[in-house]
């Protein structure tokens, strides 16, 4: 052991002292920087995800609105909002829980509400309930007609255009705007108040087209005829052409 | 390192968390992967998901703070495609005039994609971004240092510089919510059901069924980043 120590230069014992010194340092360092659940799970602060997963809870979801407003929910759930969760208009409701009384919600009564989802806008999928506010009952309430928990129309529609907004207004400056929709469509009654159970026809031949449109068809001189023996004949006129603008390609 | 067979166990915070399934061991995450699917052809961009994200999440209420968001695109007859999202759809969208014909119209909400070959946790120099064993994308906040990389490195902009706290934000899947079994606040008030979310990990959950019902895609999938949320009915001109 005495032979190694002396082999060591004398330069190299005495640099150990400060490296060593360096080393028991930067350890030292490193404990009292690191937090001791570094590196647990992970290259990271293991508490982390528990600081984050203890955050408050705002949004408590409707099984808690049931435990005291039953009826309101179940008269909900029957309606065509039976998928609107009650949060959604009322707002986070986790505080109104803990103290009913102190922390009332609200509800939105304004016009401008419910046209945040019903308000027409092309880039809605067809067949969602959409109106345009300008037209519709200007100045009125939504509330005045509607009610939020169960918001079947109050009236029956009387016009396709209640509902179909988007096709009624391409087809109001087409060639086909004198046609009524019913011409084309054959429509139950049903269909007013369960829309998507009972919906309307589709002419399924070429020959309903032909009708107004073929060679000897008894119509106005000034439409536009084919001849359906040869003019596309593998396909329902639709197919090709969109009836509610027929002038587009 | 990682001791990768425990689960959870009790750790800081304990007293007075005391009904947190995290805390007192009872949640696993090794048993989950957490992901959300979000059906295009459902999405009415009411923006109810990008409002409530605001309110659970304490999200600054400025624009251009989001955690999700909900994006309109506005296919032109040519091919001129129009991408807008006025306050990310908090206060829902407004009809825009057009002086051209519409090909095709619709919305996509966005949010972090939570991918399982993050390129935001790569660049992070502190650590103070990770993913979690259950398939999430967490931020540190005590240990981030507002360094923006892991901002420029999300190919989806899902990141934000919180200008209060000058950490980062982001969506987080509602941690705080998932491991308690509710849903994501986002999922929870969308009243169409556009968004799906569930354990991809699950026998069944809705996030199975929606991805065995539907065809779907992910946002940039050439960047091999995987990510957990899926898209169905998503249109090519989606970045």
């Amino acid at each position: 052991m005495k032979k190694i120590l002396d082999i060591i230069p004398e330069q190299v014992k005495r640099l150990l002292i400060p490296v060593s010194i360096l080393i028991l340092s930067f350890i030292l360092l490193r404990s009292f920087l690191i937090p001791p659940d570094f590196g647990k799970y992970g290259h990271y602060r293991a508490s982390a995800v528990d600081e984050i997963a203890a955050k408050d809870i705002k949004y408590i979801g409707q099984e808690a609105c049931e435990d005291c407003h039953d009826d309101v929910v179940a008269k909900k759930n029957m309606s065509y909002h039976r998928n609107v969760m009650c949060e959604v208009c009322h707002g986070p409701s986790a505080a109104h829980i803990e103290d009913p009384d102190g922390n009332k919600l609200s509800a939105p009564r304004e016009r401008g509400y419910c046209p945040l989802c019903h308000e027409y806008i092309p880039a809605r999928p067809t067949g969602f309930p959409q109106i345009v506010s300008e037209s519709h009952n200007p100045m009125k309430a939504c509330i005045a007609c509607h009610d939020a928990h169960d918001p079947a129309p109050p009236e029956v529609p009387k016009e396709c255009e209640a509902c179909h907004a988007e096709i009624a207004r391409t087809k109001a400056v087409s060639h086909h705007m004198e046609v009524s929709c019913t011409r084309c469509h054959e429509t139950s009654e049903e269909h007013k108040v369960d829309p998507r159970n009972f919906r309307p026809s589709k002419p399924m031949t070429r020959e309903f087209c032909g009708s107004c449109h073929a060679q000897k068809a008894d119509a106005s001189k000034e439409l536009t005829r084919i001849d359906l023996a040869t003019h596309g004949e593998r396909y329902v006129c639709w197919q090709c052409h969109y009836p509610h603008l027929p002038e587009s390609k | 390192m990682s001791c990768l067979s425990v689960s959870f166990p009790s750790l800081l915070a304990a007293k007075d968390n005391k009904n947190n399934s995290i805390l007192d061991g009872s949640y696993d995450p090794q048993s989950h992967s957490w992901g959300m699917g979000i059906m295009i052809d459902k999405c009415i961009g009411c923006g109810r998901c990008a409002n409530a994200c605001k309110m659970e999440n304490n999200v600054p209420q400025l624009p251009f703070y989001f955690r999700t968001w909900v994006e309109r695109y506005i296919i032109y007859e040519g091919g001129e495609v129009v991408v807008d999202s006025p306050n990310g759809g908090v206060d829902g969208f407004k009809r825009r005039i057009h002086d051209k014909k519409i090909l095709r119209s619709f919305f996509v909400p966005k949010l972090c994609n939570q991918c399982d070959k993050p390129p935001c946790v790569q660049v992070c120099p502190t650590g103070a971004t990770f993913r979690t064993k259950d398939g999430v994308t967490l931020v540190d906040s005590k240990y981030c240092i507002g360094c923006e990389y892991c901002i420029q490195a999300c190919p989806y902009g899902a990141r934000f510089l919180d200008p209060q706290t000058r950490v980062t934000e982001k969506c987080t899947f509602c941690y705080h919510r998932i491991i308690k079994n509710m849903p994501p606040a986002c999922v929870e008030v969308c009243p169409t059901q556009a968004r799906v979310f569930g354990d991809r990990k699950a026998h069944a959950s809705p996030l199975v069924r929606f991805m065995r019902m539907n065809k779907i895609l992910v946002l940039k999938p050439y960047l091999n980043t995987e990510p957990a949320v899926f898209y169905a009915g998503l249109d090519m001109e989606v970045r």
